[in-house]
């Protein structure tokens, strides 16, 4: 029972909280978008033949889009790992925020977290 | 001398090179510390290649290429797909699973339901999966052997599978992160090199843009442009495949080995930004391998060779590049196959003997020498099955085998990582259901469709194994199978839903409050961790 309310100590952090919110906000969006991006050539491919128009000599349009999804992958991993970098800071704030919780009330936490 | 003896003598040279560095490399490694801490100290960047290196399979070098050759575009989502997993990796289930895994995928699943029916289920997809895989290597290497050598695919099979079955069991265990690092480097090497001989060609000129305007010119637009839409089957059966290969990577056992071999959540991101790299420039030279080929070897001889194109990258490297370079791309070719294998089988019997043996039948009390038989024993049984499996399948692309084996992870292990991770109400019944209902109607349904039955079109070149009409239309499972496993996680849950409560005063699941707070932040020993975050001197901020 101890155990659990350690966990729920760091859990209730400010610095957790503002972690798990800070991811939420880039992952969904994030995730939502490349998932679209991605069904989006299959889809338009299968069903339409929108994307066989040629731009580029023989390069057709299917080819550009299935050469940016390269660029979007590459992009995106670069922009997720640059903030959870900066997201690691959080984590050893809740460390440190729920080890201070421990230190000046101890008693308090435990009662808390009931 | 004949081209073939020369080609066949630094074939075997090359092959006795990588394999004699393989097994020096870990033999140093093995006595400087130990295997498991060795791992704990694997570099970003070492661990990125290891990644490349388990990931670029027969499938990428030999399959895509082929595919691409054959059929144009459509060989080309292959490609993209194996590519833009990584973000489904990266972004959902790399960190969690550093944080919460210790050896295998199974212990992350056991990180939360400490349950002996978990371990099974998991250990029982581990084994599918990695089989599939298998069959789709010995496949390769089977087409790669036929040519070198001129013997048929079926003894080819049989002596490449107890070859490699003797140098993984007789010691190789140890040595895959080496050999897979070797093994990148030198197919990244194979295929720069085969890619610029492709563009140095006259009539390319250094320019990729001429390369798709012969192809368009010489062998048809219809290579270039996207099959045209053929109604609802075939349109859904290629969305049907594109989730397999979005989704699969982030269930495939072997790769997700890989992530908790780094020390922290930091490296394991850094190892993939390293592995997207390398994989994502090795996939966009494909098209110039399989455009090449067709181009430079002619679709009719590739078809000759081997129906579904599995030996069009190393004719490529015959027809610009003479006996020697052939051997080098063969050889780089079957480093792959041997390096790929070998991680699969680590993977499979490990799952075997950990989760399997060691935690289930004998109840966490096998000694490490019992574990290391079961293991060994494991690697022989899977291997020998894999050979009786990867002989009927001697007309079908590896890159279609392998994709298959993305269908099995995507539906039996990707809806049960994800929600482990991520759904708080997620209990012991749902994990184990969900994997069961994955991987059963993944399996099913790949029996019950054209891949073997009798099907409608005649694209790809199937030959039926059973030959009665398919009653399932599609070729790739997915589409119906990953929902399926997520329902089967749904429904196990409800089913159990008080259970997960009475697990978890039992102790046999532990809170979601403590899986999120580790699966977020790494940390696992908390009253230590907490401790030693305490402030010493003044704390930094305000």
């Amino acid at each position: 029972m101890e155990r659990q309310d350690e966990w729920i100590r760091v859990e209730r952090t400010s610095a957790f909280k503002e972690l798990v919110q800070k991811r939420k906000a880039f992952i969904i969006p994030a995730t939502i978008f490349f998932l679209v991006f991605y069904f989006g050539l299959p889809f338009l491919t299968a069903f339409t033949t929108v994307l066989d128009a040629n731009v580029i000599g023989a390069i057709n349009l299917a080819y550009i889009y299935a050469f940016a999804q390269f660029v979007m992958t590459w992009v995106l991993m670069h922009i997720y790992v640059s903030r959870a970098n900066r997201w690691d800071d959080l984590v050893d704030r809740a460390r440190r925020e729920a080890a201070e919780g421990d230190e000046t009330s101890d008693t308090d936490g435990a009662g808390r977290s009931e | 001398m004949s081209d073939q003896a020369i080609s066949i003598i630094f074939f075997v040279l090359i092959i006795a090179l990588t394999l004699g560095i393989t097994v020096w490399a870990s033999r140093k490694n093995k006595s400087t510390s130990d295997h498991y801490v060795a791992g704990g100290e694997i570099k970003g960047w070492q661990n990125g290649l290891a990644i490349s290196g388990d990931y670029l399979s027969a499938a990428s070098f030999l399959g895509i290429a082929g595919a691409i050759s054959l059929t144009g575009f459509s060989g080309f989502y292959l490609s993209i797909g194996f590519l833009v997993a990584y973000l489904v990796v990266l972004l959902l289930v790399a960190e969690p699973l550093r944080n919460l895994g210790k050896y295998t995928f199974a212990d992350m699943l056991a990180s939360r339901f400490n349950k002996s029916s978990v371990r099974s289920a998991a250990a029982l997809s581990t084994i599918a999966i990695s089989m599939f895989y298998m069959v789709a290597q010995l496949n390769g290497a089977g087409a790669l052997i036929e040519l070198l050598l001129g013997i048929n695919y079926t003894l080819s099979v049989i002596v490449i599978g107890i070859l490699m079955t003797f140098y993984i069991v007789a010691g190789g265990m140890v040595a895959t992160t080496w050999i897979q690092i070797v093994k990148a480097v030198l197919l990244i090497a194979g295929t720069l090199t085969l890619s610029f001989l492709v563009l140095a060609q006259p009539s390319i000129g250094f320019n990729p843009i001429n390369l798709f305007n012969e192809v368009d010119s010489q062998i048809g637009s219809e290579m270039v442009v996207p099959p045209p839409p053929a109604g609802l089957v075939a349109g859904l059966d290629v969305i049907s495949l594109n989730i397999a290969l979005v989704l699969g990577t982030a269930g495939l056992p072997h790769i997700l080995i890989r992530f908790l071999t780094v020390p922290d959540a930091k490296t394991a991101r850094s190892s993939i930004v390293t592995a997207t790299w390398i994989i994502g420039l090795f996939y966009l030279l494909t098209p110039v391998l399989g455009y090449g080929a067709a181009l430079f070897v002619g679709q009719d001889a590739i078809a000759k060779q081997n129906p579904a194109g599995n030996t069009a990258a190393p004719q490529l490297a015959e027809a610009l590049g003479g006996p020697i370079f052939f051997a080098f791309i063969s050889a780089v070719a079957f480093a792959t196959i041997v390096a790929v294998v070998a991680g699969l089988v680590v993977a499979a019997s490990s799952a075997f003997a950990h989760d399997f043996y060691s935690n289930v039948i004998r109840g966490g009390e096998a000694s490490e020498q019992e574990q290391l038989r079961a293991a060994r024993f494991t690697a022989v049984g899977i291997s020998i099955l894999a050979i009786l499996l990867a002989i009927p399948a001697a007309s079908l692309n590896v890159a279609f085998l392998v994709a298959l084996a993305f269908a099995v992870a995507a539906s039996a292990n990707v809806p049960v990582i994800l929600l482990t991770i991520f759904w708080q109400r997620f209990n012991t019944t749902g994990a184990v259901t969900g994997i069961l209902v994955g991987l059963i109607s993944c399996i099913v349904l790949i029996i019950l469709s054209p891949n073997v039955m009798t099907g409608p079109n005649p694209e790809p070149p199937l030959t039926p194994i059973i030959p009665i009409e398919a009653p399932f239309p599609f070729v790739y499972p997915a589409l119906f199978s990953v929902p399926l496993g997520f329902l089967g996680c749904y429904l196990g849950t409800l089913l159990g839903g008080r259970g997960a409560e009475r697990e978890r005063e039992q102790g046999v699941q532990v809170s979601y409050d403590e899986i999120r707070v580790r699966s977020l932040t790494g940390i696992s020993n908390i009253e230590q961790e907490i401790h030693e975050a305490t402030p010493q001197e003044e704390p930094r901020t305000t």
